[in-house]
């Protein structure tokens, strides 16, 4: 280890007597000791980074006297237990309706890739598209980042673009709607929203879990 | 200098001044970076996704846990404190001066102000057998949790705005960050324990929340299917 090295500067054979010449070297070891352990606490103790969040904005509840919109290209995403997820495309209809137009049906997808993502994927691919020609031009220097994030808001917010509502019931779990969530903001989906199931369509979602 | 001196007889010596040197550049590395995770009384794990936004400073934060118990706390310890002298005054707990000192360098907490400075007392390792059904949240008999966010929405406002004006006073930029309501719940959470937390929120016309998650491994985008 470390040691005080031995002072060279001895008593010279024969020399005159001089004063012992002190040896300059500190010996390092308990340093090296307490620098280590503090390393060692520092390293272990010390986290990183910060988490990481999500930004989602949620509804207002809409004035009383509010009519029901209607929305275009709409995606209705069902969750429930067991992580089963379910969906429909466009405004619910009941069986019989008066504009004759037929009966809502749920259909089952997965959280695959092959699943919901190529779903939404299909029904927001103006956004999609409008977007990834709009990354390219930032990429090729056509385009400054803030134009490119106004852009891409309007293609988000374009009538041809989806919009998402996603209903949960009361079985099911908070990271399948995050799961949902992360993968409209995946496909740059705009307009989503986490809302409450109707009546209707609690009834039809009992009828196929049964 | 570098040389292992082996000297005759003697043990052999190491110069040991470039590990040194190392060694406490980690360390000054680290104290400087390092902040400190206090220790949460329950373990929440949130889910992953692929939002790679980092959580704002200033944050009011409502975890709640696997059985949907709901765990209060604000990032700003002044806050925290005022926060906390507001709901003494409205639930006529009274707090010692140590409690309060204590307080405020608590991490999020979990029980009923009634119990509160029992919990502030007990140790860290007393807390976490602390039995508790969350914060009460319930809007119309126990709004604890809508007051105490209430309260600390007020307070964080408050310093925000002194410090903005302070920082305008003296001609210095201002680098503080409007107060974020963050919620962090457990994956295996049902969305529903989520939803009355999200309710409470939405009563007092707060609709911004960020969503505390891990990240997902691999790439910042999945593979594409098309």
């Amino acid at each position: 280890m470390a040691e005080i090295a031995d002072d060279g500067g001895g008593h010279k054979k024969g020399g005159k007597k001089r004063a012992k010449k002190q040896s300059t070297k500190i010996d390092m070891t308990p340093m090296v000791d307490l620098g280590f352990l503090l390393l060692t606490f520092f390293v272990l103790t010390s986290t990183f980074s910060k988490p990481k969040s999500m930004e989602i904005s949620f509804p207002a509840p809409p004035p009383k006297d509010d009519k029901p919109v209607e929305v275009k290209n709409g995606l209705n995403i069902i969750l429930t237990k067991d992580h089963k997820i379910f969906y429909y495309k466009g405004q619910y209809n009941a069986p019989g309706n008066a504009q004759g137009k037929p009966a809502t049906e749920l259909t089952e997808t997965t959280f695959s890739p092959e699943g919901l993502h190529k779903i939404i994927l299909e029904m927001n691919s103006y956004a999609h598209d409008e977007i990834t020609k709009l990354e390219n031009k930032v990429k090729n220097k056509q385009l400054a980042d803030s134009t490119f994030k106004r852009l891409a808001m309007e293609a988000k917010g374009d009538k041809r673009s989806l919009t998402a509502l996603i209903k949960t019931d009361d079985k099911a779990t908070y990271k399948d709607v995050i799961d949902v969530v992360d993968e409209l903001n995946v496909c740059m989906v705009g307009k989503y929203v986490i809302i409450d199931m109707s009546a209707p369509e609690f009834a039809l979602l009992t009828e196929k879990i049964k | 200098m570098s040389k292992v001196k082996v000297s005759k007889g003697g043990a052999p010596s190491l110069d040991m001044t470039p590990m040194v040197d190392l060694a406490f550049l980690l360390v000054t590395f680290f104290m400087l970076t390092a902040s400190f995770r206090m220790a949460e009384p329950v373990t929440v794990d949130p889910p992953s996704s692929h939002a790679d936004k980092t959580l704002p400073d200033n944050t009011i934060l409502v975890s709640i846990d696997h059985d949907g118990r709901p765990f209060f706390g604000v990032s700003n310890a002044e806050a925290k404190v005022a926060t906390l002298m507001k709901m003494s005054g409205k639930y006529k707990v009274s707090f010692s001066e140590a409690q309060i000192k204590k307080f405020g360098g608590m991490s999020s907490f979990g029980v009923d102000i009634k119990n509160l400075p029992k919990y502030i007392d007990a140790s860290e390792g007393e807390r976490q057998k602390f039995k508790t059904q969350g914060v009460p949240n319930d809007s119309l008999r126990d709004p604890q949790l809508s007051d105490w966010i209430r309260f600390a929405a007020q307070e964080t406002n408050g310093i925000y705005i002194r410090e903005r004006d302070k920082a305008k006073e003296q001609g210095k930029d201002f680098v503080g960050e409007k107060v974020r309501y963050a919620i962090k719940a457990d994956a295996t959470t049902k969305y529903i324990s989520v939803k009355s937390v999200l309710k409470t929120f939405t009563d007092m016309k707060i609709y911004r929340f960020n969503l505390i998650t891990s990240l997902e491994g691999g790439g910042s985008k999945p593979t594409e299917t098309k």
